[in-house]
């Protein structure tokens, strides 16, 4: 079961923000904790839409939440939010100022319907868990993408992540959107 | 097989022989939109993977709308993008300020959309052009670079929700409210990944203007799409821009398959306002008498087009805004514009005390034309009230019809328009 983006997401254009190809199936970060209905306005507020550069997106990342987000996280941090994540705008600046500010992933009880498809044709890898109570703000989290794995290395307690659809994970599988439809015409092509 | 007009139109779209919902699908798309926010991501993309040509130059449409006539130095630069992209590709829907207007509204009124098309856009209310009968949903840029390389959208078949609006509607009451009241019952995520169906005699009674602000909103309760079955009233509206009515008009079948259907009694319902920071926090105007307002913006995808700018006319005709507030009309499109102009409703903008400015989507979020201080509250034809949404993050945007609006202006504190 695959849940999060393989190493050839960060091939895609400039928007890669990871290196080192581990990074990708497992990694370990401290727990930042947000309400439900976090929306795109907040992770990255209209004002700096004017720019696509991760490293200004990310400095700005959930700032009219917490003006100093940005400068108070580590990279490889976690986001954990309640329900409905990412509402509002199609803006893909969410996700890159996400990345850009060195979040690893982020995990919520549920995405908006374009935050969740931009995550998974982008490659940020997110996660959806039943109930977030359970993890705290400052725990540490070791996340198994491969497997679905949250463990709350703090309280010692495992969540288990939905899986995904087949269709998405090939998508996934695929590195991203853009890959996947590479990876189509050549499939196309080999069947002629 | 029983379908709803969305299954309908997707399944058109594929070489399918069925479709259900929690299908996944690779559809076919008839338009893929982006504007000044969302293409530079996508065309940097596109270039990214090599591409060469796009799908169909004419399939394709670029609106810088969002922060033009530029507003900074980095603005220009992104519009620019575009701007370059479309000669490159001599894509001809691209429309330079002067031709532009807000997107949502600009698409309909030229008829780059229509009934029974599967649209695309890079920004959340592409939702909008459900009012037409069409499948138009909001994506990301790299959907839309992926659009642009092969004319093709990865979909899940939604599910369906019926919203069913029965009765008569009150003096000062439209599309607006009943979207604002049912996003109220249904929360921000009440129709969350599903197609949002609206039916009824009411909404059989609306004109389109109406209808595309109802559907403009589907976003702000988490739908995919909103989608209003076209008749008579769309086939006038087609007609009257002067153009001929094509495109296919699908109806839902009966025993069509809904997730739920909820029912409202429309003479019910009161002009409505979403307080901050919530557009789900709808309630009658009538609640928020005490708020006093340091701005009024008439305008947007949401609000922006002539019946709009004619109902906060009718209510500001040989009035005076209110000496604390700042009356800020933007018309959605060139057309509506110079329309407003040629019926005098400019005239009255302006003898009123207000701004009577040029197509933009200007301080809906929080680009320019109208942003507020810390601490200011606003009243807004647009459609997000967030957080910081117009401005300061200390500031608050109250979202409510045109009428509203201007009854407002001129009390310099929420008002009813029965006021006036």
């Amino acid at each position: 079961m695959i849940f999060c983006p393989t190493s050839q997401v960060a091939q895609l254009g400039n928007l890669r923000s990871w290196t080192g190809k581990e990074m990708y199936m497992k990694f370990k970060g401290k727990v930042w904790k947000f309400k439900d209905d976090v929306n795109t306005d907040e992770i990255i507020p209209a004002r700096y839409l004017n720019t696509i550069d991760p490293k200004e997106l990310g400095s700005h990342c959930m700032e009219d939440i917490d003006k100093d987000f940005s400068k108070k996280i580590s990279k490889g941090d976690i986001i954990v939010a309640g329900k409905n994540f990412g509402c509002g705008s199609s803006r893909e600046h969410a996700q890159i100022s996400i990345k850009g500010a060195g979040i690893s992933c982020v995990i919520a009880e549920s995405f908006a319907r374009i935050f969740l498809r931009n995550a998974i044709n982008m490659g940020l890898p997110i996660l959806e868990i039943e109930d977030i109570r359970g993890i705290k703000e400052g725990d540490y989290l070791e996340v198994d993408l491969s497997s679905g794995s949250v463990m709350d290395l703090t309280e010692h307690k495992e969540h288990k992540a939905k899986s995904l659809p087949k269709f998405i994970q090939e998508i996934i599988k695929s590195g991203g959107l853009l890959n996947w439809i590479k990876r189509r015409k050549l499939d196309a092509k080999q069947a002629e | 097989m029983a379908y709803t007009i969305t299954e309908k139109i997707l399944l058109a779209h594929t070489d399918k022989k069925s479709v259900a919902p929690g299908d996944f699908i690779y559809a076919r798309i008839d338009l893929a939109l982006g504007n000044d926010i969302t293409a530079p991501i996508a065309i940097q993309e596109f270039e990214a993977t090599g591409a060469m040509k796009v799908f169909d130059r004419r399939k394709i449409a670029l609106v810088p709308d969002h922060f033009t006539p530029a507003k900074d130095k980095k603005s220009a630069e992104q519009a620019n993008v575009l701007a370059r992209f479309a000669k490159k590709h001599k894509i001809i829907n691209y429309f330079e300020v002067g031709r532009m207007g807000v997107e949502h509204a600009l698409l309909p009124e030229i008829g780059l959309v229509g009934p029974g098309d599967l649209i695309i856009g890079a920004d959340s209310h592409t939702c909008t052009y459900g009012a037409l009968g069409a499948f138009s949903t909001g994506i990301g840029s790299t959907d839309l670079a992926a659009g642009f390389i092969t004319g093709c959208v990865w979909l899940k078949v939604p599910e369906t929700i019926k919203f069913v609006y029965s009765g008569k509607l009150k003096p000062w009451v439209g599309g607006k409210d009943l979207i604002l009241h049912t996003i109220g019952g249904i929360g921000v995520d009440g129709a969350l990944y599903m197609a949002m169906e609206f039916q009824g005699e009411a909404i059989k009674a609306l004109s389109m203007d109406d209808r595309f602000s109802m559907c403009n909103m589907a976003i702000e309760a988490g739908g995919k799409s909103g989608i209003i079955e076209p008749d008579e009233i769309t086939e006038k509206y087609i007609r009257s821009e002067g153009r001929k009515v094509k495109g296919v008009f699908y109806k839902s079948d009966e025993g069509a398959r809904y997730r739920k259907v909820i029912e409202y009694d429309v003479s019910k319902i009161e002009p409505q306002v979403s307080a901050p920071h919530l557009p789900s926090n709808s309630a009658p105007v009538s609640r928020f008498k005490k708020i006093n307002i340091d701005q009024s913006i008439i305008g947007s995808c949401t609000n922006g087009r002539i019946s709009d700018l004619r109902v906060a006319a009718k209510i500001l005709k040989g009035k005076k805004v209110n000496s604390r507030v700042r009356l800020i009309i933007i018309p959605a499109t060139q057309k509506v514009y110079s329309q407003a102009v040629k019926e005098g409703l400019a005239d009255i903008f302006l003898n009123a005390g207000g701004v009577f400015s040029t197509p933009s989507c200007g301080p809906c979020l929080g680009g320019h034309l109208g942003i507020l201080a810390s601490g200011e509250k606003a009243i807004a034809t647009t459609n997000r009230n967030f957080r910081g949404r117009m401005g300061h993050p200390d500031s608050e945007v109250y979202l409510s019809n045109p009428a509203v609006a201007a009854a407002s202006a001129i009390k310099g504190r929420i008002a009813h328009p029965g006021e006036i």
